[in-house]
């Protein structure tokens, strides 16, 4: 072990301790020193284990070693690359559908509440991912969706299927207003005003009351249906089964996950995903090749709006009830976190980031008042080892390693 | 070599940034088929001129008219798809984009994919360096690699008028010149070329008309070699 290795562990590790005072909170009130001394116990047992494995690899034994293991590594490791993407894919999909199955209740709400984020995701990765827009009040879109059907439904009694698209519409038409008058701001400028457009959004849904019931919320919106035709006494009539159900939900959002990643997986293949990322590579250079930047962004901020008013209309049926202070700042920030973690750009990298980021928290509850060290803890350590996140866009890859048949190998 | 009528028109174009008053009445008519360059120091208001001509800038007043028809009321998109092609100054081409990916921007107003391939090959022709780097992404090439590249980019749109600003701008005198003889040859397919730049004595070389443009006019128009031999030009931008 190099001396170097061992004053890194030493420094990092106090330095970590000190970083975890403040949560031994103050004598007399919350003194918690021994969890706080566990979770600080946890992660020097993770760096000292990162640190004799490196060692490890480095000595010489283990290099002998794993020269004779490689061929047979290489073997296996070619099996499981040369598995078709596909199977791969229907192997999470079969995982994801009898989930519920395998657990409780408690534990099928969390995988909900996953879905959604990963479906939130994937909207603000049009945004922020593709077009280089760097949005901070997206969580008022998600508002949008959830108040427009929670107000449609209650005022109208409109049903689910029926307010979705009406809520889609309503998500890119505020999508378009609030990217309207932004179009020219770049970076840092951008990040603000999207940040006060979301909270604009949340203290306009809070303060104005006729409409809203402002800080109380609305209540009583019907769950999702779904419409059969079948047999009854009366002769073959629709028959309507109402999605009460924990389980039954959890489907409907599967669905909409699915048709959310087959949705922008086209949209990133198609000449509008590659005219964005032209406009995030170099802008001007984007407008001199011909592509329309202004109504390009626009859509980026529609598109994006539109997947995020979709999880809203479905997480103000599942719940039948929202209120403005589901749509805070914090929650834009979880969003994008899922986004720059999971890898810009890269749909499984954001899937295993919502997952990540959702379902670890909910796991481990009794640490919930870390949560946010966690966070910055990961997205630092993140930022210093994997910048392009877990899972990194596949666009880059193909970019770097991708053979081209355009021209031969010379 | 101008033969038939003019390719592009400004007459008194005028500018603004803001409150900077960048263009103050722009005229020039360079004929088709030909290479024209517009040389001056900088601020003078030269990149403006192509800016405004591709509708990046809006010309605040005056016309500008592409084989006779107005186009200043048009969207940079809509002037691309005019037939115009602007090579942006500073090599701006897509770094994290290959170079196949950078070539295909540039035709991203084409639908026509037949043409396209051949059309890559025509640029791969020009500048077979590129056909090397083809998988490699565009901020990994050097300097004078992306000039290129960002010149063949402009070439995918199969323009008919190629506006080029500053291809010289921080690049080896080898290259320059290397990059000058590609100019000429493109000029040779029959695409009209207005060049701006701050080498005046390269540009003028291969030009047919000079145009010179001072705090956002144009001061002097001439035969290119004429003004070569011109003493105030002379002094002013060649350093004689």
């Amino acid at each position: 072990m190099a001396t170097s290795d061992i004053k890194k562990f030493i420094v990092y590790s106090l330095f970590l301790g000190i970083l975890i005072l403040p949560m031994i909170g103050f004598p007399g009130t919350s003194f918690k020193a021994a969890r706080a001394l566990t979770v600080w116990g946890v992660f020097v047992g993770i760096f000292a284990f990162w640190l004799l494995s490196k060692t490890i690899r480095r000595s010489d034994i283990y290099q002998r070693a794993a020269d004779g293991v490689a061929p047979l590594r290489n073997q296996v490791f070619d099996k499981f690359t040369k598995l078709p993407t596909k199977f791969y894919i229907a192997l999470m999909l079969v995982a994801v559908a009898i989930y519920p199955q395998l657990t409780n209740n408690y534990m099928v709400d969390v995988g909900i509440t996953c879905l959604i984020y990963i479906v939130l995701g994937l909207g603000l990765n049009i945004v922020v991912g593709l077009a280089g827009l760097l949005d901070l009040g997206y969580i008022a879109f998600y508002a949008v969706g959830a108040y427009s059907y929670s107000l449609l439904n209650l005022n109208f009694g409109l049903s689910f299927w029926f307010c979705l698209p009406i809520g889609i519409v309503f998500g890119a038409v505020v999508g378009c207003i609030i990217g309207y008058p932004t179009l020219r701001m770049r970076g840092d400028y951008l990040a603000i005003v999207t940040m006060g457009f979301g909270e604009i959004i949340r203290l306009v849904l809070n303060n104005w009351d006729k409409l809203t019931k402002g800080p109380n919320g609305l209540l009583g919106m019907s769950k999702p249906a779904v419409y059969y035709p079948a047999v009854t006494d009366e002769g073959l009539r629709w028959v309507t089964y109402s999605l009460k159900s924990l389980h039954s939900l959890y489907y409907l959002m599967f669905v909409i996950a699915i048709l959310t990643v087959i949705g922008v997986q086209r949209l990133d293949n198609s000449r509008i995903g590659r005219a964005w990322v032209a406009i995030r590579e170099d802008e001007v250079a984007a407008e001199l090749s011909g592509v329309p930047t202004t109504w390009l962004k626009l859509l980026a901020y529609a598109m994006g709006a539109a997947f995020a008013s979709v999880a809203g209309a479905f997480f103000a049926a599942k719940l039948s009830y929202v209120n403005p202070n589901f749509f805070i700042f914090m929650e834009s920030c979880i969003v994008l976190c899922i986004v720059i973690l999971g890898g810009v750009g890269s749909i499984p990298g954001i899937i295993l980031a919502g997952i990540a980021l959702i379902a670890v928290p909910e796991v481990f509850r009794e640490l919930q008042a870390y949560r946010m060290f966690a966070f910055g803890l990961a997205m630092a350590v993140m930022m210093v080892l994997r910048p392009e996140g877990l899972i990194p866009a596949s666009r880059r890859k193909r970019e770097l390693h991708a053979t081209d048949q355009h021209t031969p190998e010379d | 070599m101008a033969i038939k009528g003019p390719i592009l028109e400004l007459k008194n174009v005028h500018t603004y940034y803001g409150n900077i008053h960048a263009l103050k009445g722009v005229s020039c008519a360079i004929g088709a088929g030909d290479i024209a360059c517009l040389i001056g120091a900088n601020g003078a208001g030269k990149s403006t001129t192509l800016l405004t001509i591709f509708g990046v800038q809006r010309a605040a007043e005056g016309e500008i008219r592409f084989k006779g028809r107005p186009i200043h009321h048009l969207r940079p998109e809509q002037v691309a798809a005019q037939g115009i092609s602007q090579i942006p100054e500073g090599r701006q081409i897509f770094p994290r984009m290959s170079t196949l990916e950078n070539l295909e921007m540039g035709a991203y107003l084409r639908r026509d994919k037949a043409e396209i391939a051949s059309d890559m090959e025509w640029v791969f022709g020009l500048f077979p360096v590129l056909k090397d780097r083809v998988r490699q992404l565009g901020g990994t090439l050097s300097g004078g690699e992306q000039q290129m590249l960002a010149i063949g980019r402009g070439l995918m749109s199969r323009p008919e008028l190629l506006l080029l600003d500053e291809p010289s701008l921080g690049l080896a005198p080898k290259l320059v010149e290397r990059i000058f003889e590609t100019i000429l040859e493109i000029n040779k397919k029959g695409v009209t070329i207005f060049l701006v730049e701050q080498n005046a004595h390269m540009a003028l070389s291969i030009s047919d008309t000079g145009y010179v443009m001072e705090t956002g006019r144009i001061v002097l128009t001439d035969k290119a070699s004429a003004l070569l031999q011109n003493e105030k030009v002379k002094k002013a931008y060649l350093g004689e």
